[in-house]
């Protein structure tokens, strides 16, 4: 009886819940989306370069998309975003005069979600029947416009479930900027609940994020499934004339 | 009586090997403007790749291709195709555009009309295949026949001076073959070059005026269908029409 109340108090204590909610309302959700949504999109246009550099008939890009791929997939992200956070911190602040390692945690989550997005991308591009370039081509497409207009934008439906994956890692991995030491209201969801937690001595405010967390990623998820299932079944189809004549033919050949 | 500007074509000498694989080996191929060519022969022939290498969707490694007696090889290769439509066996409509768009995508980009005069274009070309009506779908709710007949207004509104089809036929279900073969027969008969490779040996015999007979990369035979099937020569073209008819 004692040990529920206490684990109650660890984790549910209204008073610091209460506490925490203005101020992860005021900026920390605002910076959590800040930087999954920038780096997001900075992931998307590198992304498409990268896929289409992982595609080429040239080896010398491929190989760069390689390369480049296979050391940001292969690094943890906290070891990228400290190394680039303040690594070129310096520099970063030479050239543009902002001393806040703010953007460059952008940077290091874009970078990184860069190389993966890429692999969807180029998954999805090459997913596309060979056909498609063939009839564009045949029509009088050269191979650039045939793959701009016909096989990168199906490749890019086709991995639309894949991309909102993406977006949620970036939403969760957005945490870890935490370890660059940012000012007050550059901090996110995690960062505040961890701050109030280790001055109250008690986890409720670490809840408080986390509830944040999934009233963003749950419906997120929700929409990955749907639209995948929307991908794969395709709205209801009405079954032509000579579509279903096909179909009584068949069962009287039998 | 003929209402397209066709144009003839001839294949000299045509060779093309991937790696030491030999497709081709020496192909020489004259089909007359207003001709209706077949191409028949066994699976890995080289039919389908000759279709390829004549509208250089595929570059020869040797030989020469010329379109209305001049050579095309110097010209871009994109513009020989403008000039040669192309339908295959697997349709290969654009899923992501609607029927409709799918005839005048080309006409827009290409034939560079603009967007009004390309959709009057494609609904007048989607009208002769008998899918006007269809115009605002997407291919995937159409049956095969309905699509390889998209496909076959799709080619013909780039106004090609010769036409070329891939075992058009093939995939489809045999209850839809009839609608897309009375379609190419209408168009043979209205004066269309073309270049059919096929395993219909009913049109071969029936509609096409000229009958082309490869086996490993070659010619074995050419002439009249009169020729080739009452009358063959060789005998590998006896064993071939002894297997298939």
């Amino acid at each position: 009886m004692d040990a529920w109340s206490r684990l109650a108090d660890t984790f549910l204590n209204w008073k610091y819940i209460a506490e925490v909610v203005p101020t992860m309302l005021s900026y920390g959700l605002l910076n959590t989306l800040v930087l999954a949504v920038c780096s997001a999109a900075i992931g998307m246009v590198l992304g498409i370069v990268l896929a289409l550099m992982g595609i080429s008939r040239n080896p010398v890009p491929r190989w760069i998309a390689r390369i480049y791929t296979d050391i940001f997939r292969g690094l943890p992200a906290v070891l990228v975003i400290l190394v680039i956070g303040l690594g070129f911190g310096p520099i970063f602040k030479d050239l543009t005069g902002l001393s806040s390692p703010y953007p460059l945690a952008i940077i290091a989550l874009g970078l990184m979600a860069a190389a993966y997005t890429g692999e969807i991308f180029r998954s999805g591009i090459q997913s596309v029947d060979k056909g498609q370039l063939e009839a564009a081509r045949a029509l009088g497409f050269g191979y650039g416009p045939s793959m701009r207009s016909i096989v990168v934008p199906q490749g890019i439906r086709r991995v639309l479930p894949a991309l909102m994956n993406q977006f949620i890692a970036l939403i969760k991995d957005s945490s870890l900027v935490f370890t660059l030491g940012l000012m007050t209201r550059e901090r996110e969801l995690f960062q505040i609940g961890q701050d109030f937690a280790s001055n109250n001595g008690n986890l409720s405010t670490l809840v408080a994020a986390a509830i944040f967390y999934l009233v963003l990623t749950i419906p997120l998820t929700h929409l990955v499934n749907y639209l995948d299932n929307r991908l794969r079944t395709g709205k209801a189809q009405k079954a032509e004339p000579d579509e279903a004549a096909a179909v009584i033919g068949k069962g009287s050949h039998a | 009586m003929s209402q397209f500007e066709s144009g003839s074509l001839t294949g000299k000498n045509l060779h093309l090997a991937f790696g030491s694989n030999k497709v081709l080996r020496g192909i020489d191929l004259h089909v007359e403007k207003g001709t209706a060519a077949s191409v028949i022969g066994p699976s890995g022939s080289g039919k389908s790749t000759l279709l390829r290498v004549m509208n250089r969707l595929i570059e020869p490694d040797q030989g020469d291709i010329l379109l209305d007696g001049r050579s095309v090889l110097k010209d871009s290769p994109d513009e020989l195709r403008r000039r040669i439509g192309m339908v295959f066996q697997q349709f290969n409509l654009f899923p992501h555009k609607t029927v409709g768009e799918n005839v005048a995508f080309a006409l827009r980009r290409l034939r560079k009309l603009s967007r009004d005069e390309a959709w009057t274009e494609a609904l007048a070309q989607l009208d002769k295949v008998g899918l006007k009506h269809k115009a605002e779908v997407r291919p995937a709710t159409l049956s095969g026949g309905q699509q390889q007949r998209v496909a076959i207004a799709r080619a013909l509104a780039m106004q090609p001076e010769v036409m070329f089809f891939d075992e058009a036929t093939s995939a489809l279900d045999p209850e839809l073959v009839k609608g897309v073969l009375a379609l190419m027969t209408d168009l043979a008969k209205e004066g269309m070059t073309m270049v059919v490779v096929t395993h219909e040996m009913g049109f071969s015999r029936n509609v096409s005026n000229q009958v082309v007979f490869m086996d490993g990369g070659v010619v074995v035979e050419n002439g009249s269908p009169d020729q080739l099937f009452t009358d063959p020569q060789t005998d590998r073209l006896k064993t071939f029409l002894s297997d298939v008819l």
